[in-house]
């Protein structure tokens, strides 16, 4: 081990340590001295992101660990969202974290883990390494979805993610030891190597150097592998058909934390499934392509129409989160450099707009979260206008009007998808994104147009608070009238990361 | 396909049917060789071989799941400690300066949890654990 590998897991070390401070001051402290707990969880975030600008120049030639870790332009844009969404949660959490009475250190600690977790998933180059940063966002997930450890409906989705998340992560890790077994490797450039290889024999150019193992590839036993895999990522993006979880545990769990998993764990999941499929499967994408199609089709129809009949606003957001996930995989569907650029993008405007909105429900719903029905918005435009007048920007950008981050999210996505003549997935596409449209709009109605049947109240937007709502709703316009920053460094990540596949020098 | 890597499990496999066909066929043997005279008492289910009291579906103190949890947590520190031992000298400083981190991080969890009172069996709430 070098000096330099010790560099590329910088962020994560100094997220465990602040994970660690925060637990064991969380124990040894008095009850409620929790002020200290956000600042050392933002400094210990400030800090890993420091760690990542201090490597700049993204360009992993030497990657760290022997190959087990990257931090290339692409994990690096997915380690700068994270420390975003992560900076954010916590920002927006602090009302709730008093309000509830949670263990505050405990809480931020699961938090920075979960996030360290994310961290290591975008950067390994390496499926033992993307299982074990799997396992330790979704263990710190598991327990921040039970957080509210008296109410009933929070253990019962703590329990049902835990059940899910870890029959998923079996069908993950059996995808792993298959591929292992067939190809003779964990590497993804060495798997990506193995399957070309037997390609190249079949086509009568063989270049054995480049081939771990002596005999060929057994295309079956790849074959289960990828479909083993591909179960295990379409359930951490909740696509369908692996969704049942999702409703359930997004509304159970603690509002800011339904925003983490929403935004950052699926983030988080879709880095790994780029990364995966598009490294190490790329030359047997005539194999997954048809499944990412039909899943992103039933992913939109499905999320769409159901969230059509909620009356809850947390379950029609994680119905939303549904749908969401299938437009990204429209974009995962045209597998080309535009396509993983697009759904960069789109994760970062979808990132940023879903906290902004989680954060508005959880001021609303107050104490115990009572008040999260569609009916309780009644009013609110009038009542509150500034959280209603918030709350319409990000649902106007998750349906993706113009000048919103989710128009050049889904403009972008299409595009990628029309480049790469998927005509039918993009027309039923854009048909989805307007029904979408009516349950976005039906809240914004209920916010102006309806009399309150029952005057909620409203408490006062605290700082931390505010500077969240005011930083997602700048972003969110940010990215909808200068969306190139953002999409340049997509792009530019993304080619990286294609760059050298052709020639096999990775 | 010629499947090098699936023959190797070929032994396995047939040491699998062996084992099935034996344990098929001494429960088959028993059954068509052996007499049957059941009474009430061996009807009973097996615990120990005195009477069974009770239901067996008991509602446990969770305090034997936390110390299950526990117990596998430091048991699997210290599998982590053997090979660690055997090649120690191979290692060197590095490998030591790379276990004490393993141990001081294992340590701050310890730490944690004693505090919160999880190990106190005696405590009514374990400290919101």
């Amino acid at each position: 081990m070098q000096t330099s590998d010790l560099i590329r897991i910088l962020p994560e070390i100094i997220l465990a340590v602040a994970g660690i401070v925060v637990m064991l001051l969380g124990a040894f402290q008095k009850q409620n001295a929790g002020r200290m707990h956000p600042a050392i969880a933002l400094l210990g975030l400030l800090g890993a992101a420091g760690a990542i600008a201090y490597q700049y120049p993204w360009r992993s030639l030497d990657p760290a660990f022997g190959g087990m870790l990257e931090l290339d332009a692409f994990s690096a844009f997915f380690h700068i969202l994270f420390f975003l969404v992560a900076a954010l949660v916590v920002l927006s959490s602090s009302e709730y974290v008093a309000q509830e009475r949670l263990a505050s250190g405990e809480y931020h600690a699961l938090l920075l883990f979960a996030t360290m977790g994310m961290g290591l998933m975008a950067s390994s180059n390496d499926l033992i390494m993307i299982f074990i940063g799997l396992e330790i966002s979704s263990l710190a997930s598991y327990i921040l979805v039970g957080f509210r450890r008296g109410v009933a409906t929070s253990s019962e989705s703590s329990l049902k993610y835990f059940l899910l998340g870890s029959f998923a992560t079996a069908f993950l890790l059996y995808g792993i030891a298959l591929m292992f077994g067939a190809t003779g490797a964990t590497n993804l450039t060495e798997i990506h190597l193995a399957l070309q290889a037997e390609q190249n024999t079949v086509t009568a150019m063989a270049s054995p150097q480049l081939t771990p193992l002596v005999g060929p590839v057994p295309t079956a036993l790849v074959g289960l592998s990828i479909a083993l895999l591909f179960v295990g990522f379409a359930f951490k993006v909740s696509a369908v058909p692996f969704q049942i979880w999702t409703p359930d545990v997004y509304q159970g769990a603690p509002t800011p934390v339904t925003a983490f998993l929403s935004t950052g764990s699926k983030a988080a999941a879709f880095a790994v499934f780029l990364r995966v499929f598009m490294v190490a499967l790329e030359g047997s994408a005539q194999d997954w392509v048809w499944l990412l199609w039909v899943s992103g089709l039933l992913s939109m129809v499905l999320g769409n129409l159901a969230a059509l009949l909620q009356t809850n606003i947390k379950r029609m957001l994680a119905y939303s989160s549904i749908a969401h996930a299938g437009y990204i995989l429209v974009a995962f569907t045209a597998h080309s450099e535009e396509g993983v650029a697009a759904v960069m993008f789109y994760l970062a405007a979808y990132a940023l707009m879903n906290i902004g909105a989680f954060a508005v429900v959880s001021h609303f719903g107050n104490r115990g979260e009572r008040y999260v029905e569609m009916e309780h918005y009644a009013g609110l435009g009038y009542r509150a206008p500034l959280l209603a007048a918030s709350m319409t920007v990000f649902l106007l950008s998750l349906i993706g009007i113009p000048l919103t981050g989710g128009f050049f999210g889904k403009f972008y996505i299409f595009r990628a998808a029309l480049h790469a003549d998927l005509v039918w997935l993009t027309v039923l596409g854009v048909l989805n994104s307007a029904i979408a449209a009516y349950y976005y709009l039906r809240v914004i109605v209920f916010m102006y147009m309806h009399p309150a049947a029952e005057q909620i109240p409203v408490e006062r937007v605290r700082p931390a608070m505010g500077f969240v709502l005011i930083f997602s709703m700048a972003a969110t316009f940010l990215l909808g009238i200068f969306p190139q920053a953002v999409l340049d460094f997509a792009s530019q990540a993304a080619a990286l990361l294609l760059e050298n596949l052709g020639n096999g020098v990775l | 396909m010629p499947n090098y890597y699936i023959q190797s499990y070929i032994p396995i496999l047939m040491l699998l049917a062996v084992v099935i066909l034996l344990a098929v066929g001494m429960l088959v043997a028993s059954y068509l060789l052996g007499q049957h005279r059941p009474t009430r008492e061996k009807l009973t289910a097996y615990e120990c071989g005195i009477t069974p009291t009770g239901d067996a579906r008991h509602r446990f103190s969770v305090k034997f799941y936390l110390v299950a949890m526990l117990f596998i947590l430091f048991d699997v520190e210290v599998i982590f400690l053997y090979p660690w031992a055997v090649i120690f000298k191979e290692l060197g400083i590095f490998g030591f300066v790379e276990m004490l981190l393993f141990l001081v991080i294992v340590l701050a969890g310890f730490a944690y949890l004693w505090k919160k009172g999880a190990l106190d069996w005696t405590k009514a709430d374990s400290g919101g654990l």
